[in-house]
């Protein structure tokens, strides 16, 4: 195997990261006012994701930094072709994490109203724009070869607008809406878990028809039907369906590891399709960005290489940790005082 | 403004912005987690107190330096894409080792810290906050080394057919004079902004009375700290005048406005220069101090801005290669001038305040602690606008320059569209960002009996000790 093909499959082992990961989060903060009844509820629900969306995102920077130092005309490519989407992504991610950290620091119920306002859209507009962008860049876009001998996306905002990229993010925006609700009904109890529970089970369904119509369109589309892509689409589906029928028989552990394995599978898939390919062009071929004709020197991917062959394991041991370390389930009853602010007093520290 | 323009000022507002929020973040995260292990060694509640009370204005800042960073990371292929192209072999390595030591360090210990005050055993939560800590010194120096080879690039080799360069050894890139020596001026400059930042605020609780028994130990460390990093940043901060000397020798002259080659050359205290900067007409000097900066030799020549700029266009072809001559001279004078106020400030009010002595007085005493926390990011701020501005036309010294560094498929627009949300974005944040600081502060440090150690093993119907 190259150094080459070897940090295409880094990349999208990160990206498979963190769509498990910041997928749930997102599905989360989505559903935040729509599985709670009262403030005591919506600080149950933040508070499943406090101690973890933060290393959850880390994944997006590393795969950003590991795509800019291992392919770096794929970096560039990708971040100034498709400028606007990530330019929302980013605006979304800078309000998010504030709106996290931010909104229960404080009692006034009008700014805890907006901050909640901020966490949904936030989370909204990714999930969706996550799924677009990657449909564009399976699909193939315009890319052009430059006066100056550089592979540049030649295609402007709404070209990435179309009905397959749309479709794309759909799916992931009710994936990952039905894979936080899984994870809600794994880690709250009570009023919240059911309710997180029913959304499952709704969204799910609408996103098992998505997810399928855009694995179908996704084979069609390719030249010749491949197998490896067709028996993954297939895990895909399959996982799916088994995180489903877990959740409503309340398996809830279950149906978190398939909904977390379909969506690996689901990334799986479609970076398989790609490969050699890191962007095909809609142009032609030769216009493709592959793993070769956009990566770094040998020498750079073999260090690399090291730092990620040691690192990657111990920072998968402690993040495992921290979801060891909260791993009890969070319950509206146990937050005192939910009306008042962090800041309003220290009373939310433990009495006894 | 073309794109180009639009796109230096967007990198200058978000970089400066994000770098408001990173010196504090990095300082504080080691003074908390030095009042923590006070409060584990001896179990005195005032010192629990300060862990928590500072620890929150610690994370209110942190929440703003992570958010402001993930553009830093995207920015770089988003509006440099042609950068981007000609540096990731080489560039890419320490931003992406960045992420994978640091980044993921600091985010899940802090989150460990956070909420683990009742989940973990009391060792163990102390050893979070430590290895978060370490995990934003780690981050600074792998970031510092990608802006060290930007300042003077090593261990590279140029590949015409690809146009671009391509790294020969990480090791060298990790490890270049420029690298170690920026980062033992930063890391205490961080320090510096962390202990006035603590400084000033506990003076503000003295002077209105609430908790002193909390405050004066956070006085006392707050201004030790920045009496200790100023001199850190000075010894530093000379072996990195002597490094730009040799490596960079026309961001030298630019600090001095030194437009002609001298020997014993002076160090320049004011100079009023021609309207397009190619001269001064005005100065006072001190004598020889320039040359002794510079070379540690009260004798030695000290190449001025014209020679260079003839230099440069022999080795590089014609070309503007002077960067702008006042905005480097001013922002070097006001980085040390704010460095040496706060460090003066602090010096007299330690001073003052031995042996248990009271503060100040004054009516100016007050303000002064106020504008404390501020006076050390402005030097930081100055510091980095000179050392990227005076770098300049280079994005990389010698190799490429920012002009042609820009993304060839952005147009202006975007550029300007992108540069206002922002800009907007980040200024309602810093509103909500000091507004929450002050909050926190005029509410003070809670003396109630909140403070009975957390106890671990919560079951799932205990009250949670740190929610959101």
């Amino acid at each position: 195997m190259t150094f080459q093909t070897t940090w295409f499959l880094l990349i999208a082992v990160l990206w498979i990261g963190y769509f498990i990961l910041e997928g749930f989060d997102f599905g989360v903060g989505a559903l935040l006012p729509f599985v709670s009844r009262n403030e005591a509820d919506r600080r149950a629900v933040l508070t499943t994701l406090g101690p973890v969306w933060d290393g959850n995102e880390v994944w997006l920077l590393v795969a950003g930094g590991a795509t800019f130092a291992a392919f770096p005309e794929w970096y560039a490519t990708l971040f100034s072709g498709f400028y606007l989407p990530l330019f929302l992504i980013l605006v979304a991610l800078i309000v998010r994490g504030v709106a996290f950290e931010y909104r229960s620091k404080y009692g006034k119920a009008q700014w805890r109203q907006r901050w909640d306002i901020a966490i949904v859209i936030s989370s909204v507009l990714p999930a969706l724009l996550w799924g677009v962008a990657f449909a564009n860049i399976v699909r193939g876009v315009p890319i052009e070869k430059s006066a100056e001998g550089n592979l540049e996306y030649v295609g402007g905002f709404f070209n990435l607008l179309n009905p397959y990229a749309l479709l794309g993010g759909v799916v992931t925006l009710t994936v990952f809406l039905t894979h936080g609700a899984i994870f809600l009904s794994l880690k709250t109890v009570g009023g919240i878990r059911e309710q997180a529970r029913a959304y499952a089970l709704k969204i799910g369904l609408v996103a098992a028809v998505a997810a399928v119509s855009f694995l179908v369109w996704t084979n069609l589309m390719l030249p010749e039907l491949n197998s490896t892509v067709l028996a993954l689409s297939t895990v895909v589906a399959l996982s799916w369906v088994a995180g489903l029928v877990a959740t409503l028989k309340g398996r809830e552990g279950w149906a978190f590891i398939c909904s977390a394995v379909a969506i690996g599978t689901f990334v799986s898939d479609l970076f398989y399709a790609l490969y050699p390919r890191v962007m095909p062009s809609s142009l032609g071929a030769q216009f493709d960005l592959t793993i070769t004709n956009a990566s770094s020197t040998e020498y750079t991917l073999k260090v690399m290489t090291v730092v990620a062959v040691i690192m990657t394991p111990l920072v998968l041991v402690y993040q495992g940790w921290t979801y060891w370390v909260f791993r009890k389930r969070v319950g509206a009853s146990q937050i005192l005082n939910p009306e008042r602010g962090v800041l309003d007093t220290a009373t939310h520290i433990l009495h006894q | 403004m073309n794109a180009l323009d639009l796109a230096r000022w967007q990198f200058a507002i978000t970089t400066v912005y994000h770098f408001l929020f990173v010196p504090i973040t990095i300082g504080m995260g080691f003074l908390v987690a030095g009042l923590q292990t006070a409060w584990y060694r001896t179990n005195k509640l005032k010192y629990l107190r300060a862990t928590k009370f500072f620890g929150k204005l610690f994370l209110i800042n942190f929440a703003i330096g992570v958010v402001t960073g993930i553009v830093q990371e995207f920015q770089f292929g988003m509006n440099w894409s042609s950068y981007s192209r000609f540096v990731g072999d080489v560039f890419g390595a320490p931003l992406a080792m960045e992420g994978l030591l640091a980044f993921f360090l600091e985010s899940t210990f802090l989150g460990l810290w956070i909420f683990g005050w009742d989940r973990l055993p009391k060792k163990i939560h102390l050893a979070t906050i430590w290895i978060a800590s370490f995990g934003t010194l780690l981050s600074a120096y792998f970031i510092l080394a990608a802006n060290s080879w930007m300042q003077h690039p090593v261990a590279y080799r140029i590949n015409p057919e690809k146009n671009r360069a391509e790294l020969t050894s990480i090791v060298e890139v990790l490890t270049q004079k420029t690298a170690v020596v920026t980062f033992l001026h930063t890391i205490p400059s961080a320090a510096f902004a962390a202990g006035a930042f603590m400084a000033g605020i506990s003076a503000y609780l003295i002077i209105r009375k609430k908790d002193v028994e909390m405050a004066r130990p956070t006085l006392k460390m707050g201004l030790i700290t920045i009496i200790v990093s100023f001199v850190a940043i000075s010894i530093t901060g000379d072996a990195i005048g002597k490094v730009m000397t040799e490596q960079q020798p026309m961001k030298m002259a630019a600090a001095e406005a030194l437009y002609e080659t001298t020997e014993s050359a002076p160090f320049s205290l004011l100079t009023v220069g021609t309207l397009d900067g190619s001269r001064s007409v005005f100065q006072i000097d001190v004598p020889s101090v320039l040359s002794f900066l510079a070379t540690g030799d009260f004798k030695a020549t000290v190449q001025g801005v014209n020679d260079l700029q003839a230099q440069y266009e022999a080795m590089y072809g014609p070309g503007n290669y002077t960067p702008n001559i006042p905005l480097a001279y001013w922002s070097f004078r006001l980085m040390i001038g704010f460095g040496a106020i706060a460090f003066f400030l602090a010096l007299f009010t330690l001073w003052r305040t031995r042996k248990g002595g009271e503060l100040p007085k004054g009516r100016w005493f007050l303000p002064s602690m106020i504008a404390l926390p501020f006076i050390p990011l402005l030097a930081i701020s100055f510091g980095w606008i000179f050392t990227e501005t005076a770098r300049q036309p280079w994005a990389v010294f010698g190799l490429i320059k920012t002009e042609d560094g820009v993304s060839a498929v952005v147009s202006a627009g975007s550029v300007l569209f992108t540069m206002i949300v922002f800009t907007l974005l980040y200024g309602v944040l810093a509103f909500i960002e000091v507004g929450l600081t002050l909050k926190v502060i005029q509410n003070g440090p809670t003396t109630e009996l909140d403070y009975e150690n957390p106890q671990l093993g919560g079951s799932s119907d205990k009250p949670l000790v740190m929610s959101y």
